[in-house]
């Protein structure tokens, strides 16, 4: 029961069009084959979800625009100014932050798709009768707090752990810390950590869309490109790859916008070098009490991401994800 | 692509001698999800001679795949098994990170620690009434989306898909902002508000895929045979939907029962849930019950799946 939760609704934009045929066509032939009285009864469904979306998740974007143009203190109360100097300032102090956020969240979305291909693609086609049972042990991770999850990966990874040990003996970190990646014969508090712990914790939501997409291949078109002397690189190359492409793109949203949002992983895994935008935001907003700087930040991280979005989506090709 | 270099399709098909049935099966068995294993068919059709030759690099190379895709797993599900070891760990000092001496005095005495179960209990009622909320608001909103067609409806999917495509601290600022400035008091309320807002998405691509892919027919067929409306709805629409809502639901559950970037942002000092005690723990020193409480939702959820599973199994079968 559980295990079929996160596919239909982690892989929702890829996914929404299981069924070849009935899917986006779906819609207006129910409503056309089923004449029903129109009128405002949509609007009365769609009422309490759209008010409430409109209320706590609209609203609240504006507000906290108009926040990032304030200025004040907590004491003599917040004032519209219209002052744009949160968003320099804030780019200037957390310009690295930014970068840092986005890398790590890049990096860790070509690791998950690196990982998380071979995988989706083994429960699709190699599995066989251990299908259902591989695809819980994907979800299973989630019935654990990720709290939890992310805590035990500093066991994992602790000094003098035998990680650490077996990694120092075939001389790894020294490679690693010769790239910069990590030092001091440590894993814990570097920018690896915080990747690996960025790539565990989102690798699910790749490997979920990914396999959704892979599952509705036919088959026979694959079986075609090798009757047509296709070698096995050239038949995924130019068969099963492009046909999965709607999963790759779900799955790197699915994976690079939490995880440029992300501070968990920062905060458990890396040092103050390590920082994200999601720990400044946290910090102005929780211990500094900066609420102008905090909104100017998210609105900014959102803007940043919106943009890269969109370009990776004009370059993947796939306009339609909703 | 790592897995360019390795039989992209089942390797019956290159092999003009092997049956056809061989050859036909395989491929199509995965998509149906029945039990029958492709990989055995495969391997008699090799010539023995061949296969003893140069079995090892040619069985690695055909099964690259699955190696990656056992490795990936691995990777996956360390974490797990190592809260389950660490939860029979007698820790030394404040810190549960490394190894010291076998002890199941943490699974006798789970609510040992101060403050751990209270914040277990409220995450729980959060998570349940969040779940009731959005399950109810999500179910409606998507039969809405699916099956009428009315002026707005693209934005109103917009507005559905942008809270998940949005990062949970950008979510969870400007919702705090807004109760600060609206000077309500944080706390239980604030957080179920938080927690039907960025869970209501999900239960709604949910029950919209599911609704989407349903057939009319069955309901017109119901109304032909004189059901009113409403005894169609009750005796044929819902039940359809039914496995969607509860995909809904259980997803709802377990995103609120987990979350904490939204959580924290708009709690409040004083109301602490489960993930936030975590969060605490984790400055001040973990005890190990709270291995206990990731172990024990681990096991549980795996196996309430697995009997899930077998229950329809025997269903489907007899």
């Amino acid at each position: 029961m559980t295990a079929a939760a996160p596919p239909s609704g982690l892989s929702g934009p890829a996914g929404a069009g299981r069924q070849p045929g009935s899917t986006d066509g779906g819609a207006p032939d129910g409503a056309e084959g089923a004449p029903r009285r129109r009128g405002l009864t949509p609007y009365w469904l769609l009422a309490p979800a759209g008010l409430w979306l409109a209320v706590f998740f609209v609203a609240p974007l504006f507000y906290q625009a108009s926040t990032s143009v304030q200025s004040g203190s907590l004491e003599e109360g917040f004032r519209v100014t219209w002052q744009f100097s949160h968003y320099t300032d804030a780019l200037a102090t957390y310009g690295e932050h930014f970068l840092r956020s986005f890398g790590y969240a890049a990096t860790a979305t070509v690791l998950c798709l690196l990982i998380g291909y071979p995988l989706a693609y083994m429960i699709a086609f190699r599995a066989g009768r251990w299908r259902n049972v591989v695809l819980v042990m994907v979800i299973a991770p989630f019935f654990t707090s990720f709290l939890i999850r992310t805590l035990a990966w500093k066991t994992i990874l602790s000094d003098g752990g035998p990680v650490v040990r077996a990694l120092h003996s075939l001389h790894v970190l020294d490679v690693t810390s010769a790239l910069g990646l990590t030092g001091d014969d440590r894993l814990l508090a570097t920018p690896l950590a915080v990747v690996c712990g960025l790539t565990y914790n989102f690798l699910p939501f790749m490997v979920l869309p990914l396999y959704s997409s892979l599952e509705r291949i036919d088959t026979s078109l694959q079986e075609a490109a090798r009757d047509l002397y296709a070698t096995p690189a050239t038949a995924f190359r130019k068969v099963t790859f492009p046909l999965s492409l709607p999963g790759v793109v779900a799955g790197t949203l699915l994976t690079f916008i939490p995880a440029s949002g992300d501070y968990i992983n920062a905060q458990l895994l890396g040092s103050p070098n390590e920082q994200m935008v999601g720990n400044a935001i946290q910090k102005q907003f929780l211990n500094v009490l900066d609420y102008p700087t905090a909104a100017a930040m998210s609105f900014l991280l959102m803007a940043l991401i919106l943009i890269i979005v969109s370009v990776y989506m004009r370059k993947a090709g796939t306009e339609e994800l909703v | 692509m790592p897995a360019a270099d390795h039989p992209a399709g089942p390797p019956p098909s290159r092999h003009p001698g092997s049956p056809p049935a061989a050859s036909a099966g395989p491929p199509e068995k995965p998509a149906t999800g029945s039990p029958k294993k492709p990989k055995e068919p495969q391997k008699p059709e090799k010539p023995p001679a061949a296969r003893s030759r140069r079995s090892p690099l040619r069985w690695v190379r055909e099964n690259a795949v699955v190696l990656a895709g056992c490795a990936a797993l691995v990777y996956l599900l360390l974490p797990n098994l190592v809260i389950l070891l660490f939860s029979f760990n007698k820790p030394a000092g404040r810190f549960n990170y490394s190894w010291q001496a076998f002890s199941a005095d943490a699974w006798t005495d789970p609510c040992g620690v101060a403050d751990m179960c209270g914040s277990l209990r409220r995450s729980l009622r959060i998570a349940i009434l969040a779940t009731l909320l959005t399950t109810v608001f999500g179910t409606l909103a998507a039969f809405a989306l699916a099956r009428y067609r009315f002026r707005g409806r693209s934005t109103a999917n917009a507005l559905i898909f942008l809270p998940m495509a949005m990062p949970e601290v950008v979510m969870a600022a400007s919702l705090g902002t807004l109760f600060l400035n609206m000077r309500v008091q944080f706390g239980f309320v604030t957080i179920l508000i938080a927690h039907v807002m960025f869970c209501l998405s999900f239960v709604v691509v949910a029950v919209k895929a599911r609704v989407m892919s349903m057939d009319p027919r069955l309901e017109e067929a119901a109304r032909d045979l004189y059901a009113g409306p409403f005894q169609t709805f009750l005796r044929v629409t819902l039940p359809l939907a039914a496995p969607g809502i509860a995909a809904g639901a259980l997803l709802s559950f377990a995103l609120s029962f987990d979350d904490f970037i939204i959580t924290q942002f708009n709690a409040g000092p004083s109301t602490v849930t489960f993930p936030m005690f975590v969060w605490g723990a984790a400055q001040r020193g973990v005890p190990v019950q709270v291995n206990v409480i990731g172990s024990a939702m681990f096991v549980l959820a795996v196996a309430l799946v697995v009997c899930g599973q077998f229950v329809t199994n025997r269903r489907r079968k007899s």
